[in-house]
């Protein structure tokens, strides 16, 4: 079974469609990403998500930085 | 291991795992934490926060600004520099502004266009010189300058673990040592009446604890990166550390333990005793006239250099 996520990346300011087999966790996405999960927060529906949290079909998901910008 | 039956936000590097809750009272007892072992605050205090309006100096400024409310011997107010770096500065200033307001904290404003004649992207357009050296310049000499003007006893800045891991290895790597005696969680090696002391509440957060707190807090402003930023030798050094710390969780957190026992010694083979003064401006540096004056000098040099420039014959 593969699912469908939405991720925003605010550092690059884009909107990614992401497909993930099996029952992905938020690390999976990240590694798919190519995104080090040292430098970002998670958030779904405005709630934090660890690493290990699970995503479901059609989750919408924002990557944040937490790089200083300067 | 979690903290309650509440779900968790954050997985500090050591493997605790914290909700909302105890994750904001982490952090700021963390904060607090610092302020003592480290001394930065006396009983009294007429402190000011230099801020840029990024979720750091937010955050430091809203911890502190709580603190002050509690203690009425610990007055605050926030000094914000206008680099003039378009497209980037006006906007954190914005947030900085409306974050001010809202908390009913008096907001000081100095721009380099107001008081050096010329914007940061102006002297970049004059000088071939790396954008963050002399931004760095120009704005410790004016938040000193400033700080003394207000008849301030401290400034607070929100610099966190990972600034400082970046500043102690780019030291390390450049060797630097001089630059490293002059870090820490409380800068300043004398207390000095030409040198307000610097102090960094946000010493061992690191910058994802800094953002979860100000994500959970509502202080998270959209992205934003400074366009000189991307080139800058400590972009280099942070991703270097960010994949070290992916592998090895709690890298960061041991170069800067490691660094804090080392602090001392660097103090004092550094220590220069009495601090001198720029023949120029009286600003306190280290040689007889100070970067910022140098720097100036060679910016009022070239702007006229160029302004009578023979043109080309056969123009
Ligand atoms: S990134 Fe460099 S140029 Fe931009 S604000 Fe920071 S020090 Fe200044
Ligand atoms: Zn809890
Ligand atoms: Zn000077």
């Amino acid at each position: 079974m593969t699912i469908k996520v939405k991720a925003y990346i605010d550092r690059e300011n884009r909107k990614v469609e992401v497909e993930l087999k099996g029952s992905p966790k938020v690390s999976d996405l990240m590694k798919k990403l190519k995104i080090n999960p040292v430098t970002v927060i998670v958030s779904r529906n405005n709630e934090l998500i660890l690493e290990d949290g699970m995503l479901k079909n059609n989750d919408e998901i924002r990557i944040l930085s937490v790089i200083s910008g300067g | 291991m979690n903290c309650c039956n509440n779900k968790p936000i954050f997985e500090s590097y050591d493997g605790n795992r914290l909700c909302k809750i105890h994750f904001n009272a982490y952090l700021e007892g963390k904060v607090f934490k610092t302020i003592r072992q480290f001394e930065l605050l006396d009983k009294e205090e007429n402190l000011g926060v230099a801020i840029s309006g990024g979720k750091d100096s937010l955050t430091v400024l809203s911890i502190l600004k709580r603190l002050s409310m509690q203690n009425p011997n610990i007055k605050i107010c926030a000094i914000a520099i206008d680099e003039g770096i378009a497209g980037y500065r006006d906007r954190t200033l914005a947030t900085a502004q409306e974050f001010c307001d809202k908390n009913n904290i008096r907001l000081h404003i100095f721009s380099y266009k107001e008081e050096f004649g010329l914007s940061l992207d102006e002297m970049l357009k004059i000088l071939n010189v790396k954008p963050c050296t002399i931004c760095g310049i120009f704005r410790r000499y004016l938040l000193n300058k400033k700080s003394k003007e207000l008849k301030l006893t401290k400034l607070a800045t929100g610099h966190n673990l990972d600034d400082e891991c970046q500043s102690i290895l780019m030291n390390q790597m450049r060797n630097d040592m001089k630059a490293s005696a002059r870090l820490g969680p409380k800068v300043g090696m004398v207390q000095d009446e030409k040198f307000v002391q610097r102090i960094k509440p946000l010493y061992l957060c690191a910058e994802k604890e800094v953002t979860t707190y100000a994500f959970l807090n509502r202080m998270l402003d959209s992205f934003n990166e400074c366009p000189n930023a991307i080139h800058s030798y400590r972009a280099q050094v942070r991703d270097m550390l960010n994949v070290m710390e992916q592998k090895f969780l709690g890298t960061k957190y041991s170069i800067v333990n490691s660094f804090i026992q080392m602090l001392p010694m660097l103090k004092e083979k550094f220590s220069c005793g009495a601090i001198k003064v720029c023949s120029r401006c009286s600003e306190p540096c280290s040689k007889d006239i100070c970067n910022a004056c140098v720097y100036l000098e060679r910016l009022k040099n070239k702007a006229v250099s160029s302004l009578i420039e023979p043109k080309p014959l056969n123009n």
